[in-house]
């Protein structure tokens, strides 16, 4: 981790009390924080473990399962709404962010390159994107409108490019040196070459951020996929999560016990939550670059 | 950015007097490649973010899905005339200034609370253990979210218990009561967002020099010295650039939460502009035309806030985002 540490200061400075009561009052500040956090998160795994009638009858948070089942997972497994919708979105997820990275690795490259004409104007159309939009409305019109209405492209064409992502990628690719592309070109290399072949390999670590939030943001939107998906056969996993979660408490016909919801949960939300920690050591880097060059 | 930081470099920047077309044509002719290369960019850019700028254009009109934008009717100002007259505006408006607000005085502090706090831990693994926990939420989908929210804060939820017993509070679905539902938003958001939104912080200030800090201490600066003359302004820049995009998104408040979130019994402190535009063009009493007018005046308000913190926050301290 590159973050925030200090290096320990020289021992032979001695630290006053005043400091040390701030580190004291520090330290028990942050490791209750990381409890506040984490209790919601014990709860519904604790919940999930436990017994369907015994949480009925239970009020408050849990910290351990109630009489330890496996039976809230056995009626998920069992649920073959939850694997349609995971195959749905695996198939966004994978589909998603391939193509997305394909277009935001193109469009950053064209943005970072010098001399042409239209750079500037790319770039105003680019960002303008960013700051102004048409609104819910248009947007359905205009999907509508190019025949995504009911289709599962209608969750991964029109969110191909998000313009924030796009100028982590490119203020990336600006930071790589000229001459490199310059003696690639001498060597007769295209522009896909060069994009591929030299310049995706040097700023690997913004291309991976990059990807994971794409792919997060696939994995967990839901709001598209219910102005545009009308056929359960194409219910992405969200969309039976809110079925699951939050029909189900104000409609009779999706009523599903709390043990089998927090099971739920938890099938839904291991996968992309495995996949952060290798990642995140590259957060910094993105994140900083995006926010400030935005 | 950069065009222009190399002159010598770029012939072709670097001989303006060149005519107009000549230059197109040159310029055409080395780049060429480049320009078919974007050529799938550009379309995405026209059809699904400029495409549906144009169809704002619905809001002059009655618009009929039948008809289509050439065929139908064109009113004129009625739909934005009738939104200031709609009998919801004051509501809505108080609602997305409230939930705005709220979230700009306490979300936005706490995670540059929290990027001091951890840049102030001694111990290096204490604080990474603390960044990987605190980020863990923001991977969490809003419809889980929420579906915990809602289990929480349920008559007989853990949230409902805890504060009955502390504080006395009735025990009830807090979710039905109108008054609680900022404050539910609110920690919610702040359980979600404070790990990940401090990230930007902590890099900042990572980037400070510690000889500042050393010299300061020579100087017979304490902790609390060193944290408001050093720390906290080599944070403000990157407090500022956050703060212009957060006002910017201000308007934009986290519509998907509060639709899954919000009853109809709590639509008196929840409904939001763009929640209404969601009912209005989809759900209750659907008008696209007028949702989309509702729309338009929203992203306009989004635009010039951007814009004029801008401007101002260029004035003050010289640091924009253009």
């Amino acid at each position: 981790m590159s973050s925030v540490t200090k290096p320990n200061e020289k021992k032979a400075i001695r630290i006053p009390l005043g400091e040390r009561i701030f580190y004291a009052a520090d330290d028990l500040l942050m490791i209750l924080l990381c409890v506040l956090i984490l209790i919601p998160l014990i709860h519904v795994v604790a919940g999930s473990f436990s017994d369907g009638a015994s949480y009925m009858a239970h009020s408050g948070l849990l910290l351990w399962p109630l009489k330890p089942t496996l039976a809230a997972y056995e009626s998920v497994i069992a649920n073959q709404n939850i694997w349609t919708g995971y195959r749905n979105t695996l198939f966004i997820v994978i589909v998603g962010t391939s193509l997305d990275m394909l277009f935001s690795l193109v469009a950053a490259y064209v943005l970072s390159r010098k001399k042409y004409m239209l750079k500037k104007f790319f770039n105003l159309m680019v960002v303008f994107s960013m700051y102004f939009s048409g609104g819910m409305i248009p947007f359905f019109i205009v999907v509508k409108g190019v025949g995504l209405y009911k289709s599962i492209w209608a969750l991964i064409l029109p969110s191909l490019i998000n313009v924030f992502n796009l100028v982590i990628v490119r203020t990336a690719m600006t930071g790589v040196p000229d001459s490199l592309e310059e003696s690639a070109q001498l060597d007769g290399a295209g522009h896909l070459t060069i994009l591929f072949r030299i310049i995706t390999p040097l700023i690997l670590p913004s291309v991976a951020v990059v990807a994971l939030y794409y792919a997060v943001s696939h994995w967990n939107s839901w709001f598209n996929a219910m102005l545009f998906i009308k056929d359960r056969k194409y219910y992405p996993l969200q969309l039976i999560l809110r079925e699951i979660l939050i029909l189900s408490d104000t409609d009779e016909g999706f009523m599903m016990s709390e043990t089998i919801q927090f099971a739920t949960i938890v099938v839904a939300t291991i996968p992309i939550l495995c996949v952060y920690p290798f990642i995140q050591r590259y957060f910094v880097k993105g994140i900083m670059v995006g926010a400030v060059k935005g | 950015m950069s065009t222009l930081s190399k002159p010598g470099k770029g012939p072709v920047v670097n001989k303006p007097r060149i005519p107009l077309g000549k230059r197109i044509h040159r310029d055409f002719q080395m780049n060429w490649r480049l320009y078919l290369l974007f050529l799938p960019v550009l379309a995405y850019f026209i059809v699904f973010k400029y495409a549906p700028m144009a169809g704002l254009v619905i809001s002059f009109q009655d618009y009929k899905a039948a008809k289509g934008i050439m065929g139908s009717k064109w009113v004129d100002l009625k739909h934005f005339i009738n939104f200031f007259n709609d009998p919801y505006l004051p509501r809505l408006l108080r609602n997305t200034f409230t939930i705005a607000l709220s979230t700009l005085l306490f979300s936005f502090p706490s995670a540059i609370v929290l990027a001091l706090l951890i840049n102030e831990l001694r111990s290096r693994k204490m604080s990474r253990v603390v960044q990987t926990i605190s980020y863990i939420p923001h991977f969490i989908s809003v419809v889980v979210v929420c579906g915990i929210i809602r289990d929480l804060v349920s008559r007989t939820g853990g949230v409902t218990m805890l504060l009955h017993s502390i504080f006395g509070m009735p025990v009830t679905n807090m979710l039905y009561e109108p008054n609680y539902f900022v404050p539910i938003y609110i920690v919610s958001d702040i359980w979600s967002n404070i790990g990940w939104n401090s990230i930007v912080y902590l890099s900042a200030l990572t980037a400070i020099d510690q000889e500042l800090y050393e010299a300061a201490r020579v100087d017979g600066a304490n902790k609390w010295h060193q944290i408001i003359h050093i720390t906290i302004p080599c944070l403000v820049p990157t407090i500022v650039i956050m703060f212009i995009l957060k006002v910017g998104k201000m308007f934009d408040v986290g519509y998907e939460k509060i639709m899954l979130l919000y009853t109809p019994l709590t639509y008196e402190r929840a409904d939001v502009i763009n929640t209404y535009v969601y009912r209005r063009g989809f759900a209750e009493n659907v008008n696209f035309s007028y949702s989309t007018a509702v729309g338009f005046f929203n992203s306009v308000v989004c635009f010039v806030l951007v814009f004029f913190t801008n401007k101002i926050t260029r004035r003050l301290g010289g640091n924009s985002l253009w």
